[in-house]
């Protein structure tokens, strides 16, 4: 037992270690501009300041709606592609569902940048920049791959049993994959749909070629255009950033075991 | 036959998906690539077709043997520390103890963080002025460094930044194959008197050799792609020094008045390459962890 005492405390030591420019966000956002180039910098907030937070209210509200729009948009584009897609891979098992899952496996290697590139070609002929729903498109295409080959392994593992179950109660393809098999998968659906949604959310590159010139710009843009500014207001700059942190904090502590599972099965399994 | 006909049918969505937003800006790029576009053809089409020119052009260029130089530093240092860092924390955390879940979770931070969030703290925590990583060098005496603005430091930052956003993905997936080694191979060795050291050097690092070439290739593939962080902390500045083949692609095409899609393309098109080498290493090594 007094061993254990020994590796909690290390443990605690190395998170701190971790977590310090996290708590260092923090602390700067907390910091007022007079204090902000002071050397060496305060440990802690001495002479806390919400103006930071003020600007954020101010400024930044409509950035953060519309990253909630595209990131629900995505979580809403990525699992209608993504669960047919998955029952079909898991349990109708087509001929040729072998060389498909390997495109699904290798577009998720293709560089960001290159995506970009393509869609903004696409995008400028079609019309399609500086829209919302063009940049749930886009999103998307992070999060799609991902999802089907996430999606497919949970829902492999679904008993057999029960859709044959159904089957022999009469139910077609349609109505065991929307009632048996899908309600079944629904820990694949969660884990699917969180990364969706932060993956769309977090996404800088695809907002800042696609949808730089449009009205409604995502949280990541406004950040971007704070630190663009000649006279960098760190303490706004992070008091932005603690704010566009706090889905991510939010999952972690009401879907870890979901978070988990999604990069370990991403890595190790199908 | 009939099986694989509503197979299909359950398909077509995400088939028509990938041939649309997948396949389609793939061609563009490589379209793009072989041309010599300008901003009015790029909207209206017609732009001639030149073949490798655009290639030529870029292989030519003085910055090519720095980005690509950089993309294989940044890689390589990024992988090896975030693998051993995260191996480190895996073997740590792989024995139960007081609040372990919860440190562990705590661990998924940084991972989970919008890499602008990330990027800009630690483009703050390296300022060479007020920066907190300077404050604590002073501290103990050594000079501080300009991070950022120092060609010859720019790199190390950005890579800096970029381990620390790996530890966690590392960690869990690591931790993970620890967990899959039965107890039983431990007490064995322990058994026969091999003290920890001897019994994760001979026992545990061999048995976690297939999860441990899917992690490195997996980040492997992920550190190629990486853009955010070093376009926000640097933009692969001053002048170049931290620039890779995805921030110079970028570059390219967006990052002037003037965009020069042609060879940003040419650019994107060679990562691409690099990537899908990698890619297909991974996903050979991943039939052979699932076949043993």
């Amino acid at each position: 037992m007094t061993r254990s005492w020994w590796r909690t405390a290390v443990g605690v030591l190395l998170t701190a270690v971790m977590l310090f420019p996290v708590y260092w966000m923090v602390n700067v956002s907390l910091t007022p501009a007079s204090r902000m180039r002071k050397s060496p910098p305060d440990l802690f907030p001495v002479d806390p300041t919400f103006e930071g937070y003020a600007r954020v209210l101010d400024e930044q509200l409509p950035y953060f709606g519309t990253s909630l729009l595209v990131g629900l948009g995505t979580v809403v584009l990525t699992l209608a592609l993504a669960a047919p897609a998955a029952y079909a891979l898991a349990k109708l098992r087509p001929r040729g569902r072998g060389s498909l899952m390997f495109v699904l496996l290798v577009a998720q290697m293709i560089p960001g940048i290159v995506m970009a590139l393509g869609l903004y070609g696409m995008f400028v002929r079609f019309g399609m920049t500086n829209t919302v729903w063009g940049l749930v498109l886009a999103d998307s295409t992070i999060a799609v791959p991902f999802a089907v080959l996430i999606l497919t392994s949970f829902l492999s593992a679904v008993p057999d049993e029960i859709v044959q179950a159904a089957r022999i109660d009469g139910a077609g393809p349609f109505r065991v994959f929307w009632s048996v098999v899908l309600p079944a998968g629904r820990n694949g659906l969660v884990t699917s749909g969180l990364f969706a949604f932060l993956w769309a959310w977090s996404d800088f590159l695809f907002a800042t070629t696609l949808d730089s010139g449009g009205a409604l710009k995502p949280l990541t843009l406004g950040i971007y255009r704070y630190i663009g500014n000649n006279n960098q207001e760190w303490n706004a700059i992070m008091a932005t950033a603690v704010v566009a942190s706090v889905p991510a904090t939010v999952l972690l502590v009401l879907a870890q075991r979901f978070v988990a599972a999604g990069i370990t099965a991403g890595a190790v399994k199908d | 036959m009939r099986k694989n006909l509503v197979g299909w049918a359950f398909l077509s969505p995400i088939v028509a998906y990938l041939l649309l937003f997948y396949a389609y800006p793939l061609v563009t790029t490589v379209d793009l690539s072989i041309r010599d576009y300008t901003v009015r053809s790029f909207v209206r089409g017609g732009a001639p077709l030149t073949g490798f020119e655009n290639y030529l052009t870029v292989f030519a260029d003085p910055t090519f043997r720095t980005a690509l130089l950089n993309t294989v530093l940044f890689t390589v240092v990024s992988l090896v520390f975030q693998y051993g860092i995260g191996l480190a924390m895996a073997v740590f955390f792989s024995r139960h103890f007081r609040l372990s879940a919860t440190l562990r979770a705590l661990f998924l931070v940084p991972w989970l963080l919008p890499l602008i969030v990330s990027a800009s703290t630690w483009a703050w925590l390296l300022n060479s002025e007020a920066g907190v990583v300077n404050a604590v060098l002073r501290f103990v005496g050594v000079d501080g460094v300009h991070w950022l603005t120092s060609p010859d430091w720019s790199l190390v930052s950005v890579t800096i930044a970029n381990i620390w956003i790996g530890i966690p993905f590392n960690l869990v997936v690591l931790y993970s194959g620890l967990r899959d080694i039965p107890a039983e191979v431990h007490e064995a060795s322990a058994l026969d008197g091999a003290n920890s050291w001897q019994s994760f050097r001979h026992v545990t690092f061999p048995l976690l050799r297939a999860v441990s070439t899917v992690t490195l290739l997996l980040g492997l593939v992920y550190t190629l792609k990486v853009f955010d962080i070093i376009w926000i902390m640097t933009r692969g500045g001053p002048s170049g020094s931290s620039t890779t083949l995805a921030t110079w692609s970028y570059e390219l095409g967006f990052g002037n008045a003037l965009p020069r899609f042609g060879p940003s393309a040419a650019v994107g098109n060679v990562l691409i390459l690099i990537a899908l080498v990698a890619g297909l290493v991974y996903v050979r090594a991943q039939r052979k962890q699932e076949a043993s």
